[in-house]
């Protein structure tokens, strides 16, 4: 019998991936699918609760949540062009222009 | 027709506006005696003025004319007011009439002596405004007032003691060291501040004792409320007095009219002679009820007086510049003027001030004719032998120096004389021996500087060239020869018409035994002195005395200057500390630079330094720099690494998360 605590923990599990993905890799590519999977994690978690709250409230959520991160990896992704355009040069480790 | 006091200050502050405003865009004649006629104006109003004043019985007079409030406070018994008002009684009546006549008369010399000035809007500019402030200080009905044409006239000396502010030294033909003109306006300044703080002070303690300010209220609620010898009132009276000291050059705050002669001639003939210097013998006349009821100030102001006298003298005895020796004597008469109020014989002051006004206004104006004959060469050391280049300067100074010297039947002497027998009379001997000596110096020294700079041969050769230690300082004359001449005629009427004055105003004050004392029936409903009887033997002797001092001192001057020119050097020789101390004005200038500057400075800049420098601005700073330290160490964690970003963030939304959770 899946509990909700399965799903919780899942989602947990994928959350962390993500966050490790992002914080760890230096391709922008790989960290937006990192973004992507923590979305994702969390969509996870919304659809679960909602289930088991018996409450369409979670689902409602989770396509906001995809039509955001839609828009995000869409920008993101400009982003990237402009930064290859402007550098030759992708690696997240280079760009430390923004100090103080 | 209506009173018109208001018009007299009005008229030249009308002038002074104008030569302000457009007297630059004006040719130079224009400007110059629009000033004139301004204060040709004024004459004519007080003289009417006057004559109404005159036309009332003797009690009643007194003239009263307010024209707004300028001060209100509160209501009833505990209001407090001061109004824009004018005061005109027998004394102010003196007063305006020397102002505004002597003050015309030098005008209309200034024109000619400042002909060659590239400023003489702002010449006369002052001069007027100058002449507005003494005229809103003697007809004032307040002391508010009052010290409002108290602190004008200070104002414009300050500005025409500094008028040829780019200059450095004003000495020609001589290495003697002067004061620059800005410093010697500087001087003047402060100087005159340190009395003004007492007159301040004065006034404080008069409306906080009196609650009001105005002669009116004040002086018959003074004799009401105390007694002779009241310790308020001695107080307020010395506190008055501290300015008079100030601005009448008296111990010890004199050191500042002898630099004040580095302003134009006029000026030093109007303003530091015959006018403003007497603002403090008129204010503690104006004053006398309450020094009446102080006999502890009097004396302390008649003692004052006869030292500042004597010290005085002495200095100009040495001195080899005719400004300076004249300077001296102005400080040495005001001496004799205060001495004359501190033993009571108010009215005597004012005599001793009008003749005054004429005799000295005539000296200065004669040395300024002197000046611009010879190039602005003012050292006696190398004058001599004018008396045939220039008559009339001559005859007209020489009657000025026997004015001064009290020599008999001119004015000085009737005035000077009427002192001496008042500081007889009233007992204090030995005042009046030091009294009689000083009028022994005067005669010798005036004397020996008519003949220095008239007598004798010339010590100067017709088309030398003297050389002026400060390349601007001759005026006009540039590097020319001297070709000494006598003065222009808007320069000689001048001297002609204050000669007559130093001539003939001694006969309004005769001692009884030659006839009546108009001058002092005149004042007497101002001051109310009792009239002194005093024998005729006593008084026949006292002037039997002041001549004598005079003539010996005259006489002595004629025998060492043009007689045996060996003995002055002789004596100087057998006493070189004397000549030292009185060449040095006692060291007057170095004590106080020492006791008073020297420590002041200091002090200034250990505030300047320390206090304001390291702990104010070093608290200003020292915050600044710890911000700015605090952001330097912070600004390591910005690496621009997004990464490390996400990273504090993560690690932030962990906590927060965990401080929800774990809460209780």
């Amino acid at each position: 019998m899946l509990t909700v605590n399965h799903f919780t923990i899942l989602s947990a599990v994928l959350f962390s991936i993500g966050a490790l993905t992002v914080l760890i890799r230096r391709n922008p590519l790989i960290i937006f699918m990192g973004i992507e999977l923590m979305l994702n994690a969390v969509n996870l978690a919304f659809v679960a609760f909602s289930h088991f709250l018996d409450d369409m409230s979670g689902q409602v959520f989770v396509f906001i949540v995809l039509t955001v991160a839609a828009a995000e990896v869409a920008v993101g992704l400009a982003l990237v062009v402009a930064i290859f355009r402007a550098r030759e040069n992708v690696d997240v480790d280079e760009i430390d222009m923004l100090k103080g | 027709m209506p009173l018109m006091l208001w018009l007299i200050p009005a008229l030249p502050l009308l002038g002074a506006i104008i030569n302000l405003l457009v007297g630059r865009r004006l040719p130079r004649a224009l400007s110059s005696w629009l000033a004139v006629a301004f204060m040709a104006a004024a004459f004519g109003v007080a003289v009417s003025a006057v004559a109404n004043l005159v036309a009332l019985p003797p009690e009643e007079r007194v003239l009263r004319e307010t024209l707004y409030e300028w001060i209100g406070v509160g209501v009833g018994a505990n209001s407090f007011s001061v109004n824009v008002a004018f005061w005109l009684d027998p004394l102010s009546a003196v007063m305006i009439l020397v102002v505004t006549g002597v003050g015309t008369l030098i005008h209309m010399y200034a024109v000619g002596y400042m002909e060659h000035e590239k400023d003489y809007a702002r010449f006369f500019f002052a001069m007027n405004l100058f002449a507005f402030a003494m005229l809103m200080l003697v007809l004032a009905d307040n002391y508010l007032l009052m010290f409002l044409g108290w602190e004008g006239v200070g104002v414009c000396s300050y500005l025409l003691i500094g008028f040829w502010y780019d200059r450095d030294n004003l000495a020609v033909g001589t290495d003697e060291k002067f004061l620059s003109p800005r410093s010697s306006a500087t001087k003047a300044f402060v100087v005159n501040r340190i009395g003004d703080f007492g007159f301040t002070l004065g006034i404080i303690l008069m409306f906080w004792t009196f609650g009001s300010l105005s002669f009116a209220e004040v002086f018959p609620k003074a004799e009401e409320m105390f007694q002779i010898g009241a310790p308020v009132i001695t107080v307020m009276t010395l506190l008055l007095f501290l300015g008079a000291t100030g601005k009448s050059a008296q111990i010890p705050l004199f050191i500042w009219l002898p630099d004040a002669m580095a302003g134009p001639t006029p000026v030093s003939a109007l303003i530091h002679a015959a006018t403003m210097v007497t603002a403090g013998v008129y204010m503690v006349a104006r004053s006398h009820v309450l020094y009446s009821l102080a006999p502890t100030t009097l004396t302390v102001v008649a003692i004052i007086g006869v030292l500042t006298a004597f010290i005085a003298a002495t200095i100009a005895l040495v001195q080899n510049d005719l400004k300076r020796v004249l300077a001296y004597s102005t400080v040495s008469q005001l001496g004799y003027m205060f001495f004359a109020l501190g033993v009571g014989a108010f009215g005597a002051g004012i005599f001793h001030l009008m003749t005054h006004a004429f005799f000295k206004a005539l000296l200065f104006l004669g040395a300024g004719a002197v000046m611009h004959a010879m190039n602005d060469m003012i050292d006696m050391r190398r004058l001599g032998g004018l008396r045939k280049v220039m008559p009339i300067t001559f005859w007209t100074f020489l009657i000025g120096a026997f004015a001064l010297s009290g020599f008999p039947l001119f004015s000085g002497f009737f005035s000077k004389d009427e002192i001496l027998t008042a500081g007889f009379t009233s007992g204090n001997i030995v005042l009046w021996v030091v009294g009689v000596l000083t009028a022994l110096l005067t005669a010798f020294y005036t004397v020996r500087a008519v003949i220095l700079t008239f007598g004798g041969k010339p010590r100067w050769k017709e088309g030398e060239v003297v050389h002026a230690q400060d390349e601007h300082a001759a005026h006009g004359h540039g590097e020319r020869g001297l070709h000494p001449h006598e003065a222009s005629p808007v320069m000689t009427i001048p001297l002609m018409v204050l000669a007559l004055g130093a001539l003939f105003a001694g006969y309004v004050g005769l001692p009884s035994v030659l006839g009546a004392n108009l001058f002092g029936q005149f004042l007497e409903p101002v001051f109310r002195e009792p009239a002194v009887e005093i024998s005729p033997t006593l008084e026949w002797t006292l002037i039997g005395i002041s001549t004598a001092a005079a003539l010996i001192g005259i006489f002595i001057a004629l025998r060492f200057y043009l007689g045996d020119r060996e003995t002055p050097q002789r004596l100087t020789r057998y006493y070189p500390w004397l000549y030292r101390l009185w060449s040095n004005k006692y060291w007057v200038d170095q004590i106080y630079d020492y006791v008073i500057a020297r420590p002041g400075r200091w002090l200034a800049n250990a505030f300047w330094t320390d206090v304001d420098g390291k702990i104010i601005n070093g608290a200003a700073d020292g915050l600044g720099r710890a911000f700015r330290n605090v952001g330097q160490a912070l600004r390591s964690l910005q690496d621009g690494y997004a990464r490390g970003y996400a990273l504090a963030m993560l690690i932030g939304i962990v906590v927060v998360i965990a401080i929800v959770i774990m809460r209780p």
